[in-house]
């Protein structure tokens, strides 16, 4: 009998140590933001959260997926706030009623980047669509996040107006990774294909091989970010007096200071505009 | 090759100068999967002993069934258990998800059949050697469980160890459950990925390299603790 009590005895000692090694997630007073990979890979969030955390004593718990997933959680009601830059989607969002209001908070834009050699030949080129025509015709690798977010979605747009269907040569040229930013930039470093990638994420991304900016400064590069109350009519354990003060918060001339003043080598990562009209 | 250099130094210089932040990622990452170890024995190590010493119809069956879960993809158990702990999802209401608790779930799932078919392997040997013995003491289904398991626990450290294993080096489901939150569900994979991600592949790796360090460790502890037990068995004082 006795190995048996003994086995028992282990068995409990481990169940009891087990339950006592869960953590205690509830006492804590946190919030839960669906964001994007690029405010969190640009370290935007590292610099901005603690701000807003010492302020008010809210811990801000951000999952940064894609703009397509971020709203997928927060449709399901596992975020409490949606922070992303797709602004068709996010209207959709708050039409649907999924969110009461859309606010602005910033914008930062995108760049095209590719390898040195340039074999598409659009160094230079101010006009987006045109350079990812050339692209297309000579065949360059192009690595696309092909993920449904923010960044995808405006990949497609230049696309569109290139009059281009990439997608056709989809295994060839183009490329698709199906991942995050910085994933698809470490494949279109190892593979020299040109990218479309947001500023922030591209700063900040330390394994570039030969890979540098072709292309920027086209007022359709522009990349707006907004923020958004899930409702707590369609999800009653959205908590929302805390998630609105966050978003207040990022709205707020003082949120809006402290993201202005997020730099990498003494450049500034994100411009605020919630007051733009328009945004 | 300099960023395995890199790497390296990266690796000596994350265990010297132990930070906060990777003692925090590092803590996390073996009480979750610890966790999951314990609760997935206690599930696994009996339902393998059952499968060895007891004869029912679809026996086999669930027998090539357990050792094709041994492969489940982390990815799919992710999702699986993504969906069952959305709030939109039917246990949603525990409020879960994005928390270590929803990263012990997966993990249990992911490696609870793992341990059962090894445990399985093993208890299968010994029955052949126990069988007619606890047969002719008629000794009841239980205590016969109960009696393998003991007089076979070294063979089962073996099932417990690949257990810790596959759970601490899974990357797929905890990044979908956990959601590598900073300071509250990043591992040690999930923070791998995001230094991927970032492009800081030296960090990344030594960070692997760490990770590879512990699994040593444990494994190591795991073999004195057994050697030391059945050389104290084997000469009673």
């Amino acid at each position: 009998m006795r190995p048996i009590r003994t086995a028992l005895f282990l068995l409990m000692v481990a169940l009891v140590a087990a339950i006592g090694a869960l953590p205690a997630a509830a006492a804590d007073r946190f919030i839960t933001v669906a964001s994007t990979t690029s405010t969190e890979q640009s370290g935007l969030f590292k610099y901005l959260l603690p701000i807003f955390e010492r302020k008010t004593g809210i811990e801000v718990r951000v999952v940064a997926v894609g703009t397509g997933q971020a709203i997928k959680l927060a449709e399901k009601g596992d975020a409490d706030v949606l922070f992303v830059h797709h602004k068709p989607s996010e209207e959709k969002f708050v039409a649907e009623g999924w969110s009461a209001r859309r606010f602005p908070v910033m914008y930062n834009d995108f760049v095209v980047v590719g390898p040195a050699a340039d074999p598409a030949k659009i160094k230079g080129l101010k006009d987006t669509a045109a350079a990812f025509k050339k692209i297309a015709e000579a065949k360059a690798p192009f690595a696309s996040r092909a993920d449904n977010s923010g960044t995808h979605l405006a990949e497609m747009e230049f696309w569109k107006a290139a009059g281009i269907d990439a997608k056709a040569s989809s295994g060839q040229w183009y490329r698709e990774t199906g991942s995050g930013m910085g994933p698809t930039l470490n494949t279109a470093a190892g593979m020299d294909a040109y990218a479309l990638a947001d500023r922030g994420t591209w700063l900040s991304f330390a394994n570039r091989k030969s890979l540098e900016i072709v292309v920027e400064g086209d007022p359709k590069l522009f990349n707006q970010y907004g923020v958004m109350l899930v409702s707590k009519a369609k999800h009653p354990h959205v908590k929302d007096a805390d998630g609105k003060a966050f978003v207040d918060w990022l709205v707020s001339p003082e949120g809006q200071q402290a993201i202005a003043g997020y730099k990498i080598g003494g450049q500034q990562l994100f411009f605020p505009n919630a007051n733009q009209a328009g945004a | 090759m300099a960023e395995i250099a890199d790497a390296f130094a990266a690796a000596l210089r994350l265990i010297v100068g132990l930070d906060a932040e990777l003692a925090q990622i590092i803590g996390l990452s073996i009480r979750v999967s610890l966790t999951a170890v314990v609760l997935a024995a206690i599930v696994g190590l009996p339902a393998g002993a059952a499968l060895a010493v007891f004869r029912f119809p679809g026996r086999r069956g669930v027998v090539v069934l357990l050792n094709a879960l041994m492969g489940l993809p982390p990815v799919v158990v992710g999702l699986a258990v993504y969906l069952l702990l959305s709030r939109s999802g039917p246990i949603g209401f525990l409020g879960w998800l994005f928390t270590p608790a929803a990263m012990v779930v997966a993990q249990t799932i992911l490696i609870a059949p793992l341990i059962a078919a090894v445990a399985r392997q093993s208890m299968a040997e010994l029955w052949a050697e126990y069988a007619d013995e606890l047969r002719s003491l008629g000794v009841g289904p239980a205590r016969t469980i109960a009696t393998l398991l003991w007089d076979g626990r070294f063979g089962l450290l073996t099932a417990i160890l690949a257990g810790f294993g596959r759970a601490s080096a899974e990357v797929g489901a905890v990044i979908m459950v956990g959601g590598n939150i900073a300071h509250v569900t990043r591992t040690m994979t999930t923070a791998i990925a995001l230094e991927t991600a970032k492009g800081e592949l030296a960090l990344a790796l030594g960070l692997g390299i760490v990770l590879l360090a512990i699994s040593i460790g444990v494994n190591a502890a795991a073999y004195l603790v057994g050697e030391a037990t059945r050389a104290s068995e084997a000469s009673p004082a």
